[in-house]
């Protein structure tokens, strides 16, 4: 793993995993850069980790059960008040708007 | 002296004795930051008008002799990427220019309940992705100490707004280090609870398993004042432990019958500037001087965390920062082909470069093939990490060492070097990745006049000991009297 350095193409595929649109010079920065960090962090694999238990977080706290009541909810007005776009339908329902995703 | 020079429990002290309003509190902190934000960019955000009408409303309140919360009257600073009602809420990031939230944190109604006037959004790096503020959108906050010099990250509008007494009390988040090393960097106490103490509910999440809101003070009593106020269970947030809160502020002189202070070797290692070792081996002797027994401890995993944590923070990162989709708020290109290059487009648009690096490792690290060779290694290495402190409080009370390897570096030094960058949090992480709480306190300065801290870490859910540790180092200084003079 040590050495192994990042290519265009594969920066170019982690950002459309990413969702995010660079520019050719992003992508040769980040190309450069990533590698750059990938190799530093390539360091944890000279590291015996042999029936270690992965530790997902610091706290002995797992399944936590609360009542199942009914709360009160944020109001469907505010929750799309910050939307770019929202549409209200004749019949006042409200819902955020967004591009056809099935054309 | 100006009366915003104070200590938030002598302003608490004078506004209980009616000696002063709130209003006329709020009043001089809003001249100090009409007066010196210009400079020091602290606060991205002040409502000048809602911070009177809270003040006011304390003050009638008072008059009426109506039972008032415990920090009634006090302006507190708030980092941008806690959520106020109806406030903005940016982030430092461009993403969320025009965002209000529909709802407060959690942090932010017991600020409210505990009647604190809510001072305004203070500056951070992007997403509290950052050392220097130098990530904010909006151009970084300066040290008040040296203005050419960064103030430290990512809360580091917090620390300048207490370090240049632009309010007395701020709220940071530590995912990494971003409450202590701006508290170290910029001569006040800043400090990290630990994880689940405080709830996260209305935090813009970060690393979800790293992130904690911190106080930052002047002292290590308003330190101990503001975290009793935002500490304690809500069950919005499964990780917050419901755990009895201690009343922090009231047991902070007590004595201890035996104080055992660990020094971990790797902390003092090669990369600590030698100005800030001799601070931080004289505190050492501080402590000896009052009965301390001092050992020297190891914890071996050390020079793994910077990896670690780059991997774990990010990973959770690329997946948190998911939901800025351009969909349900802030900003959405206008120009795009169908809904996937929607997404891509706000989000190219709306990030700044060191969001955009993090959200890819974080991505890269979870991908197919590559999760179980850095993800999971990731997660494995944090285990021994912990596993070194566990073994370190077996036998120490708490640990002690630098908050940062050095003192606050110049703006754009260290822009262009994002690995140099995360150095600047090379003491702080591990305590995140473990979970343990800790605290940063001055503890000396430079040559050239620039602030020292000094780093105690305590196991889970050891505050109290931590802060009464913190205090007997400040009762023997006086180190965190010193104010930065600042043109007015």
């Amino acid at each position: 793993m040590s050495g192994q350095t990042l290519t265009l193409d594969e920066v170019r595929w982690i950002a459309h995993l990413a969702r995010l649109e660079l520019s050719e010079a992003e992508l040769e920065m980040m190309t450069r850069q990533l590698g750059a960090i990938v190799e530093y962090v390539a360091q944890l694999q000279t590291l015996d980790t042999e029936g270690v238990e992965p530790l997902a977080h610091a706290l002995p706290v797992s399944n936590v059960f609360r009542d199942d009541v009914p709360g009160e909810p944020l109001p469907v007005d505010q929750a799309v008040a910050a939307a770019p776009d929202r549409r209200v339908t004749p019949r006042g329902e409200r819902f955020f708007a967004v591009p056809a995703v099935l054309e | 002296m100006s009366r915003t020079q104070l200590t938030a429990s002598q302003l608490l002290d004078q506004l209980h004795r009616g000696e002063v309003t709130a209003e006329a509190v709020a009043d001089d902190f809003l001249r100090a930051i009409g007066d010196r934000n210009t400079l020091l960019q602290a606060f991205l955000h002040v409502d000048e008008d809602d911070i009177l009408q809270q003040a006011r409303q304390v003050d009638t309140r008072r008059r009426r002799s109506e039972p008032l919360g415990p920090l009634a009257g006090l302006p507190v600073a708030i980092k941008d990427v806690i959520c106020t009602k109806g406030q903005p809420t940016t982030a430092g990031s461009k993403i969320l220019a025009n965002f209000r939230p529909p709802y407060d944190a959690h942090v932010v109604e017991r600020l409210r309940a505990a009647d604190a006037i809510l001072l305004g959004k203070t500056n951070c790096d992007e997403f509290a992705m950052g050392s220097s503020n130098e990530n904010s959108a909006y151009g970084p906050a300066r040290n008040p100490w040296d203005p050419s010099r960064i103030p430290g990250g990512s809360s580091g509008g917090s620390a300048v707004a207490v370090a240049a007494c632009l309010a007395p009390l701020a709220l940071g988040t530590d995912t990494g280090g971003s409450v202590r090393q701006p508290a170290a960097l910029c001569g006040i106490v800043g400090l990290k609870p630990s994880y689940g103490r405080v709830s996260r509910y209305g935090v813009l999440a970060y690393g979800s398993s790293l992130d904690q809101v911190g106080p930052m003070s002047h002292d290590v009593r308003d330190c101990a004042l503001l975290l009793e106020a935002i500490a304690g269970h809500d069950p919005r947030d499964a990780t917050c432990v419901d755990h009895p809160v201690p009343r922090y502020a009231q047991r902070l002189d007590e004595p201890f019958a035996s104080l055992t202070i660990g020094l971990p070797r790797e902390f003092f290692a090669e990369g600590l500037s030698s100005e800030v070792e001799q601070a931080v081996r004289a505190a050492v002797e501080v402590y000896r001087g009052h009965g301390a027994t001092i050992r020297e401890v190891s914890l071996p995993h050390s020079k793994y965390a910077l990896a670690t944590y780059y991997l774990v923070a990010t990973a959770e990162a690329s997946s948190n920062l998911a939901r800025y989709d351009g969909a349900h708020f802030g900003h959405r290109s206008t120009d795009h082909r169908g809904l996937i290059d929607m997404y891509c487009k706000s989000r190219g648009q709306g990030f700044g470069a060191e969001v955009k690096r993090r959200v890819m490792l974080g991505t890269y690290a979870l991908s197919s093939g590559y999760r179980d060779a850095y993800y999971l290694k990731a997660l494995k290495v944090r285990r021994l990490i912990r596993d070194d402190f566990d073994r370190a409080f077996a036998e120490c009370d708490v640990l002690l060492g630098p908050t940062s390897p050095t003192v606050a570096f110049s703006l754009g030094e260290r822009v262009s070097d994002p690995l140099a960058m995360y150095l600047a949090d090379i003491y702080t992480i591990s305590g995140n990745l473990a979970g343990l709480c800790g605290i940063s306190i001055p503890c000396g300065f430079s040559a050239s006049g620039l602030p020292i801290g000094l780093q105690l870490l305590a196991a889970p859910l050891e505050e109290e000991k931590l802060l009464r540790v913190a205090r007997l180092y400040e009762r023997a200084t006086d180190w965190h009297l010193r104010r930065p003079s600042l043109p007015s």
